[in-house]
């Protein structure tokens, strides 16, 4: 038997938050966090828990697993349980609404600080604006983000200014545009970011990369942002 | 009841994915006051688990390719019960839909000059299906849908669309004319319940795989729309017609795209053979999906499957090399390793036919218009309600969805429903109040819920539901065993009705969400089992052993099922294409 200790809160009954510890019959087998914490909310309804396509690419089910930050669905238990305990608490550095469940409004306001679409206001033409490969590569780890908080919620610098400081995500989104040949506003979205905060609060920790469940690397489209703000400025 | 909390649009979106999206983008654009209920952050929605691509003739992998190519292509894949108008305006229309997305900044996979990278998918074909394999989805790699949603997301940040995010629809208010004039909806965060009233109402609710025990889709695929649209009396069509898709990860359920199909894989049995060729000697493993998911399980049933029990069969990759893959396919190498445990750069993945896509649901017209039938047969709009995506049925996929079709669906239709309202709400929409007796009835299932003692847990009954579709109701149907399925769910239907929700708090409760999404799979599955069982004959992903035969006399129509009568009745399939005369029926061989 596997024991579990899972953070609870429910604020309609409880004063405070606790940890609550279960017992699960796994088998033996290597399954995900996801399937424990499905198999215990039958036995237990009450537990909160976002899911939805249980395959790492929605970006609901973050959660800090065993003391770091992950996706619960693509998180097996053989990386996540040490001395057969796991523990699973909300992702830190949000308020808490429920159980595992996080208000994500920071998070949110952060991306949507950085302007998260292509502007580009030359006349579109009658098929798609062309882009070669090479350009088109410039993508490839940036646009994959799933905006599941896991990096935002690593960073000490976003614990310390969630307000102020974009995060690791809003960062790496504000490259992903900043690098597409299509996008035209280059110079407006870096005069966005240059102030001491938005960018600058990186000290370059890396939690981001080290928890990032789809393998991108925040803290590089960061150093990105930092040059192409230096050289603006110069 | 009195002092109940009310919203008011112009138009409601129920529905977070590509098309609820797509349909809120041109609506708030038009400067409309519109809002999207979701019960999902938006880009959770199960549009984001799409991968191999949007299929449609932008004549990039070949500048001859052609818009009516594809028009015959779906029709064929339909098995002839997809309405021709509908798909016409969808392959006509669709480069435009397709041009837009990326110039919102969809990031498409390109060709060396700098286009659009299309692929290879099933079903596909040039010249009327005369001049061989078609390269036809356009693709992001394998993670179309994600950017897809993404991009529409972005886009509606853009133009200040109104989400409520986290809300959950729970039932249609219908005024005394029997238009809707809205929904009730619940604040997932804070409990609260609220009459949200609009001009219009769009359902994107998207599929229902999860009536299945073995599906790609995503835990919140639960046939809301559907659920609803039958409790507020409304029909729904062709709901028989579920495709399963050949690549489910054994196991796990998990989708692994026809794209690694379309870029050069293939099948094999127990016996390294590549058994395809015997089904589908042209197509091979780019047949329609219901052809390849029949193959699969006819090889699995004549003991030729894989592994210790023999129940799946084997999907190769490993001789398209490890660039092709990475470039191409870099997120069903992430997938197979995590739920195969095989890297298939140097092993197959094991694969199994899985519950994928719902072809029925709300019947509308290419307006996105929700209809209904009256009683001398003919189509009746049902004012203020109106449908697109997976939840609907226009209908573009017929007995078996094409790979790529649905992505495009989607934008198209979503545009459509769009496009359309606000036409409607520029030349004024006049539908009486609901009455507090209106909003009540909308509100008597939640009460239900609410109130409910005793009663057992969401999950069994859950578990047990989708037991009895999987076993009564699959790739493989025969009457005598569905009406033992009906049965089943004859008994199913008072303990699902009487569920228990013991924990009555307010905030973020999703054990009385899970008991509500509980109704909405019951209905969707009930109706299944009924059209199911009433549809006598075999055609497109509707298979029968005892009506093995495509019976075009009799049922080259759509089913309707109502749900007061729970009784089946018949519409006619439309066949009036404007730019040519029909395709008629034919045998359909790959």
């Amino acid at each position: 038997m596997l024991n579990v200790s899972i953070y609870r809160y429910n604020p309609d009954v409880d004063a405070e938050p606790y940890m609550q510890d279960y017992k699960v019959d796994t088998q033996g087998k290597d399954v995900m966090v996801l399937d424990v914490l499905e198999k215990l909310k039958t036995e237990d309804p009450t537990l909160s828990f976002r899911r939805s396509c249980r395959e790492g690419v929605c970006g609901s089910d973050g959660v800090n697993i065993s003391g770091k930050n992950g996706l619960a669905c693509i998180t097996p238990l053989s990386s996540a349980v040490k001395g057969n305990k796991l523990v699973i608490r909300p992702l830190p550095g949000l308020p808490v609404i429920r159980d595992l469940v996080i208000d994500m409004t920071q998070f949110y306001a952060q991306y949507e600080k950085i302007q998260p679409y292509m502007i580009n206001n030359t006349p579109a033409p009658a098929i798609e604006r062309l882009q070669s490969p090479e350009e088109r590569a410039k993508l490839d780890g940036l646009y994959e983000c799933i905006l599941c908080a896991c990096c935002s919620t690593a960073c000490p610098s976003f614990w310390w200014n969630p307000e102020k400081f974009i995060g690791p995500s809003g960062l790496l989104q504000a490259y992903r545009f900043l690098a597409d040949s299509r996008d035209t506003a280059t110079e407006e979205r870096l005069a966005n970011l240059d102030d001491p905060f938005s960018v600058f609060r990186c000290h370059g920790i890396m939690n981001c990369v080290q928890v990032c469940p789809k393998g991108l690397n925040p803290t590089k489209a960061i150093g990105h942002i930092r040059n192409m703000l230096i050289r603006s400025a110069t | 009841m009195a002092n109940m909390k009310t919203m008011s649009f112009d138009a409601v979106i129920v529905g977070g994915g590509g098309s609820g999206m797509r349909a809120a983008l041109q609506l708030a654009e038009s400067g409309y006051k519109t809002a999207v209920i979701t019960k999902v952050f938006p880009t959770r929605s199960h549009t984001v688990s799409a991968q191999g691509g949007i299929t449609c003739a932008i004549a990039s992998d070949d500048p001859n390719d052609q818009w009516q190519w594809h028009m015959y292509d779906t029709i064929k894949g339909s098995d002839y019960i997809g309405d021709q108008e509908a798909i016409e305006y969808m392959c006509q229309t669709g480069p435009e839909a397709i041009f837009e997305l990326e110039h919102m900044g969809l990031p498409f996979s390109r060709t060396a000059e700098g286009r659009i990278y299309q692929r290879p998918f099933g079903g596909q074909s040039k010249d009327f299906g005369k001049g061989g394999q078609a390269a036809r989805t356009c693709a992001a790699a394998d993670r179309t849908g994600h950017a897809l949603l993404h991009t529409l997301y972005q886009g509606n940040l853009k133009s200040k669309t109104t989400f409520l995010n986290e809300w959950y629809a729970v039932d249609i208010v219908k005024n005394e004319d029997n238009a809707v004039v809205g929904v009730v909806a619940i604040d997932i965060e804070t409990g609260e319940t609220v009459f949200v009233k609009s001009k219009a109402t769009v359902f994107a609710t998207g599929g229902a795989g999860r009536i299945y025990a073995s599906t790609t889709n995503a835990h919140i695929c639960t046939g809301d729309g559907v659920g609803m649209a039958l409790r507020a009396g409304f029909p729904v069509q062709d709901i028989e017609m579920w495709q399963f898709h050949p690549t489910g990860i054994h196991g796990a359920g998990t989708l692994v795209t026809e794209g690694c199909r379309g870029e050069g894989g293939y099948l094999i049995n127990k016996d390294g053979e590549r058994f395809m060729e015997r089904y589908a000697p042209n197509a091979k493993d780019l047949a329609g999906r219901d052809v390849v998911a029949r193959s699969m399980v006819l090889e699995i049933l004549e003991g030729r499957g894989c592994g210790p029990d023999g129940d799946h069969v084997y999907l190769k990759l490993d001789h398209l090399g490890e660039e092709t893959l990475n470039a191409k396919l870099p997120g069903i190498l992430e997938l197979s390793r995590t739920f195969a445990h095989a890297d298939p750069i140097v092993e197959p993945i094991p694969v199994v036919p899985t519950c994928h896509y719902m072809m029925g649901g709300i019947p509308t017209n290419v307006d996105g218009q929700a209809l209904t039938i009256d009683k001398e047969g003919n189509d009746q709009v049902i004012e203020g309600f109106y449908a697109c995506g997976e939840a609907a049925c226009v209908s573009v996929h017929g007995a078996n969805r094409l790979g790529g079709n649905s992505l495009l669906d989607l934008v198209v239709f979503g545009r459509a429903s769009g496009m359309f309202i606000e036409k409607q709400l520029r030349e004024g929409i006049n539908l009486k109040e609901a009455s507090e007796a209106d909003i009540e009835r909308a509100m008597s299932g939640l009460n239900r819920i609410n109130n409910s003692e005793g009663g057992e847990k969401a999950s069994v009954l859950r578990a047990e539901l989708q037991t009895i579709m999987q076993n009564y109701f699959g790739v493989f149907r025969r009457g005598d065993f569905m009406q033992q399925g009906i049965e089943k769910l004859n008994e199913l239907r008072p303990r699902i009705e009487n569920v228990a929700l013991e924990d009555k708090s307010n905030a973020f409760n999703t054990a009385r969400i899970e008991a509500l999404e509980l109704q909405n799979l019951f209905a969707t599955a009930e109706a299944t089992a009924i059209a199911a069982e009433g549809r006598t004959e075999s055609r497109g992903a509707h298979a029968r052993e005892d009506f093995q035969e495509r019976d075009d006399e009799n049922w080259l129509c759509h089913s309707v099922y109502f749900p007061e009568s729970k009784t089946i009745g018949k519409r006619g399939v439309n066949f009036n294409l404007k730019t040519r005369e029909a395709f008629e029926p034919q045998i359909r061989t790959y």
